[in-house]
């Protein structure tokens, strides 16, 4: 466990980003390795089974289940119309007919003549994959999807909730430290993606949704904040799915936070640009953070990104990323190899760390994350 | 491994979802030790996609800390001579999220109560439990079976001769939701079925073409009586033969165990009954992991075992405080600390999950949050770890099925003998005092308990090698596992602060303790005494109020813990008296570094 280190999220620009785009099931890919793509082109498209709908039969005819065969008008696997009669019973001489109608469209998938149920299923249910972001195809995935690759300006986030968006990048704020207050956010900012400070409040998220900002990337959010917005508390960071008509992207973390200067440099240079944003977060094995995805101009430049398999290196830069020292950013100084002990009396591999105020700071090189700029 | 010739040295590995870990074992002078411990990163996912990596790694780690030579290239040396080779090689895994079950029986109550308890102690995750009268409607189910893509279905229902049609119905829906596996796109989902004798044959006309489907027997066979074992063995080898060798590297490493890979948690709960039985005790473990918290049970031979799935320190930790409540977590904390910034560091902890606490502050907070996940992890255990519901007397199965629930939980805590703890906020506490009042603090033990924690977390290497040889795994785990803290004496009942609790004679000495204190008496780790503990009036240790109890205690790396705080434990409404009350038992028994100054 030598190298043990928490590889810090990309704010970076240039480089060459892939994304893969996966149906939930097999079904056709759409376009050709090489085809260019925008954001919204469909790429790969399925259909989901339809919803199965049960029907209690031999209840509504009144007869054992072993009879159900000898009423049935449909047998296994035909097609059904909605209120088409799929059983009937003869009744008395042909009188008091029962006749049961088949209460969608779809198929009939099973008759069981021992519970009774009939099984319908209806029809399949389209799903389409897009590109996500401009670029082009680059590998194509046989019968699941693609992988579109384009060169862009990457900035991860640490949180976010809600899904893949697109929009206008739009700063709002002139520097990292200043706070999102609902003043700030008008009707202009329809379709854009805001580029906020340390902090978002409440009637600003609210604001926002209200004239159709598509997403909303800052520093920080407060826990009471976040949970006042959402209508619940957030118990496990698995998020993507909130309906809440934005996507919000926090990139340092819960509480007011600056948002780190180089992110905020960055995406401000690109005011006007057209961005590709997701607030989906999965922390767990496989992790997944929100990210800003700006494609840029064929030409530029591709930046090699630099290899972090060797670990830590004195001169790093790096944030820590725990209280008391939650967002301070320094320059790494020493990593003594050996284990020391450190105010909880716990025996962590430490390092020592020169923060902005010339102070140097002993650190669990747990609680720190290499800035990846 | 060769048969019949006596193991000089034990190869075992876990691979756990992060770090594998690899012990050494061999036999010194007649008994079995523990020789060392190595690890290495796991290697399941990209970019290595081959557990044996992993494995192999950490083995090389073995080799490096101990200078033996385990290894020729890939391959493991057999047998073991002088510096050389194993007699012996047993693996658990973890890896790849664990075992992902779904089980289904007609009364939720009964058989499918009897399914999840099968499925949780193979040490699967269940899912869900689908059942006949669970009041959803079947499409539902349907789209529940196919949304959550287990690695395995375990159906039950129906009594021997009882019902047919409600079995035949879940296995329709099994098969309409016609569900796939999470790994591989390529094979048929595993459904094990355990129920009702005369519904196989229509359940293997329903599922037998759509599923890898395996028949066993009744896992309740008469409503009296569970019979867990063939369900849970056909598990295990389904896990095997569908899971695990689905999962990267996993057909490799397959060939180079002696026996079947077990789930880690199913290894554990193995260990932990033969424990159980070998020393004719109650035993409760609990795991407490970045994202679960695991409890297994023994009491009165009985084994139950369950998995809080959203209670953990890292990954979980969020939910710990949605689930319990700030207040619950801030009543163990001795300082102020408002709500913002309590919702706001541990939503802190659970974006970044792997970070440990470096002030004081921090880790005091931390240890509140752990007796609160441990705290929930019993309350879901007590409730799942019941006596069999609906066995009243003369009652048809129709009468059984409209009934509410009957079983009292099985756990018992005044007849719990001893406790194991393991998981970073136990096994890692900076003071193993710390653990042990964590322990007491979440889990309220009464009468007398002994405490301990698996220091290294050791317990699955031993539970899948007690299945091949008990006495090897039952030796390192008396020796080497297990760190004893020590012993918690604690009364139930309340009285008036000050007034006495109870008296502790010991030979010649006598010590008197009041309600509301702790105590903390050193005996050392190897060490034994006999005792009379003669509670006051309000007090009970098990034989009524104010009657006394001889016993003989077990020291520890802690010691002797008196607690008299009185149970059920209530802590001061008032900030200050609970600021208070909370730094005088910190002081007594030294938990923290501070706990003089504050």
């Amino acid at each position: 466990m030598a190298h043990a280190y928490t590889p810090g999220l990309k704010v970076t620009t240039n480089i060459k980003l892939r994304k893969e785009r996966r149906l939930p099931l097999k079904g056709n890919v759409v376009v050709n390795i090489g085809d260019k793509v925008s954001a919204e082109t469909i790429v790969a498209r399925t259909e989901l089974p339809g919803d199965v709908e049960t029907l209690n039969l031999a209840g509504k005819l009144g007869v054992m289940p072993s009879e159900l065969a000898q009423f049935m008008k449909k047998k296994e696997g035909d097609p059904i119309k909605k209120g088409e009669i799929i059983a009937e019973s003869s009744g008395f001489f042909g009188l008091f007919k029962s006749q049961i109608e088949s209460p969608i469209k779809g198929t009939l998938e099973t008759i069981s003549d021992i519970t009774g149920q009939l099984i319908l299923r209806a029809p399949p249910m389209p799903v389409e994959i897009d590109a996500y972001m401009d670029g082009k195809v680059a590998d194509i995935i046989e019968n699941e999807g693609v992988v579109v690759e384009s060169k862009v300006t990457f900035v991860q986030g640490i949180f976010g909730i809600g899904g893949e968006a697109r929009g206008i990048i739009q700063p709002i704020v002139n520097n990292p430290k200043e706070v999102v207050e609902a003043d700030l956010i008008d009707e202009s900012h329809r379709g854009k993606v805001l580029i906020g400070g340390s902090y978002v409040t409440k009637e600003a998220l609210e604001k926002a949704v209200r004239v159709g900002v598509i997403g909303i990337v800052v520093g920080g959010i407060g826990d009471a904040v976040l949970k006042e917005f959402l209508g619940y508390e957030i118990g496990v960071a698995i998020t993507g799915n909130e309906n809440k008509g934005i996507t919000l992207i926090v990139t340092e973390g819960f509480g007011k936070m600056n948002m780190s200067p180089a992110a905020f440099k960055l995406l401000s240079q690109h005011e006007g640009d057209r961005a590709s944003i997701n607030g989906a977060t999965q922390i767990r094995a496989g992790v997944l953070r929100p990210e800003v995805v700006v494609p840029l101009e064929e030409s530029s430049e591709i930046r090699k990104s630099k290899d972090y398999s060797k670990g830590l290196e004195k001169g790093e830069l790096v944030r820590i990323i725990r209280e008391p020292y939650f967002g301070t950013i320094g320059k790494v100084v020493e990593l003594p190899p050996n284990l020391e002990n450190i105010e909880t009396e716990s025996s962590v591999r430490i390092l020592k760390v020169r923060v902005e105020d010339g102070k140097i700071l002993t650190i669990p090189r747990a609680n720190i994350e290499i800035i990846e700029a | 491994m060769e048969k019949g010739r006596e193991l000089l040295r034990i190869l075992a590995t876990d691979c756990g979802s992060t770090t594998t870990k690899a012990i050494l074992i061999e036999k010194k002078g007649g008994e079995y030790r523990l020789v060392v411990r190595g690890e290495a990163p796991t290697t399941v996912e990209a970019p290595f996609e081959d557990v044996t990596r992993g494995a192999l790694n950490a083995v090389r780690e073995v080799e490096e800390l101990t200078g033996r030579e385990l290894l020729d290239g890939e391959k493991l040396i057999y047998p073991a001579k002088d510096n050389r080779g194993i007699d012996i090689y047993v693996s658990t895994s973890s890896a790849g999220g664990g075992l992902q079950m779904m089980v289904a029986g007609v009364v939720k109550e009964m058989t499918a109560e009897s399914a999840a308890r099968a499925a949780l102690g193979a040490g699967a995750i269940v899912m869900d439990v689908i059942a006949t009268n669970d009041r959803r409607k079947p499409h539902k189910r349907i789209e529940l079976i196919r949304d959550l893509r287990p690695d395995m279905i375990l159906l039950s229902g129906g009594i021997d001769g009882g019902t047919v049609s409600h079995v035949v119905e879940l296995s329709e829906t099994i098969k309409a939701a016609d569900p796939k596996p999470r790994f591989g796109t390529g094979y048929k989902l595993p459904v094990i079925f355990a129920g009702n004798v005369d519904a196989r044959e229509a359940v293997k006309e329903r599922l037998e073409d759509k599923t890898a489907l395996s028949i066993v027997d009744n896992l309740r066979p008469v409503l009296e009586r569970e019979n867990l074992g063939p369900a849970r063995d056909a598990i295990h080898e389904l896990f095997m033969e569908h899971v695990m060798a689905h999962a990267p590297g996993y057909k490799k490493l397959m060939k180079w165990t002696d026996v079947p890979i077990m789930p880690t948690p199913g290894a554990v709960g193995a260990l932990i009954q033969t424990i159980a039985k070998k020393q004719n005790i109650n035993v409760m473990g609990v795991d407490i992991g970045g994202a679960t918290t695991d409890i297994f049970s023994v009491f009165n031979g009985i084994f139950n075992r369950t998995v809080s799935a959203n209670l953990g320190m890292s990954y979980s930790v969020s939910n710990v405080l949605t689930e319990a409540g700030m207040e619950n977590v801030l009543r163990w904390v001795p300082f102020s600390l408002s709500r913002d910034a309590l919702g706001n560091r541990v939503r802190n902890k659970m974006i970044r999950p792997t970070t440990v606490p470096m002030s004081l502050m921090g880790l005091k907070l931390e240890q509140a949050l752990a007796r609160e996940a441990l705290r929930l992890a019993l309350v879901q255990h007590k409730e799942m770890a019941v006596g069999l519901k609906g066995v009243q007397q003369e009652r048809t199965i129709s009468d059984a099925f409209e009934q509410v629930a009957t079983g009292v939980t099985l756990v018992n805590m005044m007849e719990l003998d001893l406790i194991v703890g393991s998981g970073g906020a136990l096994s890692h506490a900076p003071r193993r005092v710390q653990a042990a009042l964590m322990l007491i603090d979440a889990f309220q033990p009464v009468g007398i308990t002994r405490l301990a924690v698996d220091s290294i977390f050791m317990m699955p290497h031993l539970g899948v090698l007690s299945t091949v040889h008990e006495k090897a795994a039952t030796e390192v785990f008396d020796k080497d596992c297990l760190i004893r803290l020590g012993t918690c004496i604690a009364p139930v009942g309340n009285a008036p602060a000050g007034k006495k609790a109870l008296e502790l004679t010991i030979g010649e000495e006598i010590i008197t303790i009041n309600s509301g204190e702790m105590k903390l008496i050193p005996l050392a780790e190897d060490e034994k005494i006999s005792a009379v503990i003669k509670p006051s009036k309000y007090f009970d240790m098990g034989e009524g109020r104010g009657r006394e109890v001889a016993a003989s205690l077990r020291g520890g790396v802690v010691g002797i813990i008196l607690d008299c705080r009185g149970r059920p434990l209530a802590l001061p409404e008032n900030e200050k008296e609970r600021f208070a009350k909370l730094n005088r038992w910190n002081s007594a028994l030294s938990i923290y570094p501070d706990a003089k100054e504050e």
